[in-house]
């Protein structure tokens, strides 16, 4: 989190000159579900990354191809529209959700992870 | 031709096109992906964004002090005079444009984007003016049918049935009673101009729409359908199942309006009830509660039917009809004024 500036350190007339500089501020806090990748299911559809509201998908180009690494917890703020979207949690045949295993996204209680 | 979702991760993996991380809509909020698809969709074909906003919802989460999730040219003015702003920014640029300070073929998109309290109702007139004088930008109605950043008041866009602060469902009172405002017909009935809906659960026609818009010579008015999960009462994840259930039941058709000519852009064969829609939204239980809450759905229905039919009906009549030529330069008016 940047640090509050006293007003002889911010720009005259109180101005934002920095674009973008929201990627500072962590809203990763608000998380109440944490969604967890199980790369070994995914097929790189890049669905995730496409809807997410918060830019919370990290991807990488390896040979050239954009491939899915997983989250970046600092911004995530724990929708689950990722897991929502994702091909692989959903059974074609029955459109139903398929065991957790079987998915390339869960969400888990962020209270699962409160030792970190 | 619209990229997929691989092709367009390839070019922007590593880029935040529009807004950054670190904005404050609700989580699973659908308006920063809207922005992101539209914006995308423009540096894709080789145009620079510049963002007007009016505020709302989107504009007051991205630019809370000392941050700014916007990393393209942007500017807020009020909460009624967005497309005003956007008009000044475009004749300003055809006037740097032709005293020789900006390099001639310099491709830049002009976006205006407002929330449904600002596009159906404050700044409806602003709006009509900028699209009537032809100023050359694409206006996006975030349609989350409420105002929902002051906290869930009704606007003109909010449907039959729903339940907000101003208009409660009660004993006396079903919520709303009226019908939602036809924003699309009204921005279609304007002289030269493109207009169109999107849902999220189509990004490939909503990506070919904003280039239609982009290549459009003169405005563009596009309404997207953007959940608000907060004020719609659903959960955080359902955003895009909410817009599909929308485009399935009909009660958000995807169609455009070029010129006047009428054009369906999906299909739906079987519509969905639209009692499937409401009953999946939290903002119509109290309504359904109601002893005329099936009445309530039967009118929605019958709505809902009747406006698809007319579509098609529309469509197939106005085919090959444009009610207004190509615009011919030498009427663009903007010009008189970019000296
Ligand atoms: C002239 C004026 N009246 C009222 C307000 C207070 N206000 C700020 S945002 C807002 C609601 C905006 O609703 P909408 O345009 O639908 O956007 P949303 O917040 O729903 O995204 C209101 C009433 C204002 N800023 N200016
Ligand atoms: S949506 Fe699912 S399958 Fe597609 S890239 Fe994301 S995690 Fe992988
Ligand atoms: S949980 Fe929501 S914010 Fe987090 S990565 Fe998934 S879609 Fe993005
Ligand atoms: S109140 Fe609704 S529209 Fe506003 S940020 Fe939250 S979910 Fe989005
Ligand atoms: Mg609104």
């Amino acid at each position: 989190m940047a640090e509050l500036k006293g007003w002889k350190d911010i720009p005259i007339g109180g101005l934002v000159v920095e674009p973008g500089s929201a990627k500072k501020y962590q809203t990763g806090t608000w998380r109440v579900l944490r969604p967890i990748f199980q790369s070994e299911n995914c097929i790189n559809c890049m669905f995730c990354w496409l809807y997410c509201p918060d830019q919370s998908i990290v991807v990488e180009l390896v040979d050239g191809k954009p491939k899915m690494k997983g989250f970046d917890y600092y911004s995530c703020k724990g929708c689950g529209l990722c897991a929502n979207v994702c091909p692989k949690n959903i059974d074609p045949k029955t459109k139903q959700p398929v065991a957790d295993e079987k998915k390339a996204i869960i969400m888990k209680p962020e209270t699962d992870f409160v030792e970190e | 031709m619209p990229l997929s979702a691989i092709d367009l991760a390839k070019q922007f993996y590593d880029k935040n096109p529009g807004i950054t991380p670190g904005h404050r809509l609700c989580p699973g909020c659908a308006a920063p992906t809207i922005v992101k698809i539209a914006l995308m969709t423009a540096i894709a074909n080789g145009y620079e964004p510049v963002v007007a906003l009016a505020t709302g919802c989107l504009e007051v989460s991205t630019t809370i002090y000392p941050y700014s999730a916007w990393n393209v040219p942007y500017i807020h003015n009020a909460f009624e005079n967005v497309s005003a702003t956007i008009s000044g920014v475009e004749t300003a640029f055809k006037a740097a444009k032709k005293r020789g300070e900006i390099p001639a073929d310099k491709k830049l998109a002009f976006f205006a984007f407002g929330g449904d309290g600002g596009t159906y109702d404050i700044g409806l007139q602003s709006l009509s003016g900028a699209v009537e004088r032809g100023h050359k930008f694409i206006y996006i109605v975030y349609d989350n049918e409420g105002y929902m950043n002051t906290g869930n008041q009704r606007s003109g866009s909010t449907p039959t049935g729903s339940d907000t602060t101003t208009a409660p469902v009660g004993k006396k009172m079903s919520g709303k009673v009226q019908l939602k405002k036809n924003i699309v017909e009204i921005m279609a009935a304007h002289e030269n101009v493109y207009v169109a809906t999107v849902a999220l659960t189509d990004t490939f026609d909503f990506m070919k729409k904003i280039e239609k818009a982009l290549a459009f010579d003169g405005p563009s008015f596009i309404a997207a359908h953007s959940a608000c999960v907060r004020f719609w009462r659903v959960a955080d994840d359902q955003a895009v199942e909410t817009s599909k259930l929308a485009v399935e039941t009909l009660y958000w058709p995807l169609y455009e309006v070029e010129r006047g000519v009428y054009r369906v852009t999906k299909k739906i064969k079987d519509p969905k009830p639209v009692s499937e829609y409401i009953k999946s939204q939290g903002r119509f239980s109290a309504m359904l509660k109601r002893p005329d809450a099936q009445e309530i759905i039967d009118e929605l229905q019958q709505y809902v039917t009747a406006r698809y039919e007319r579509l098609l009906a529309l469509e197939e009549a106005t085919k090959d009809k444009p009610v207004r030529g190509p615009w011919s330069k030498k009427d663009v008016q903007t010009d008189e004024h970019a000296m």
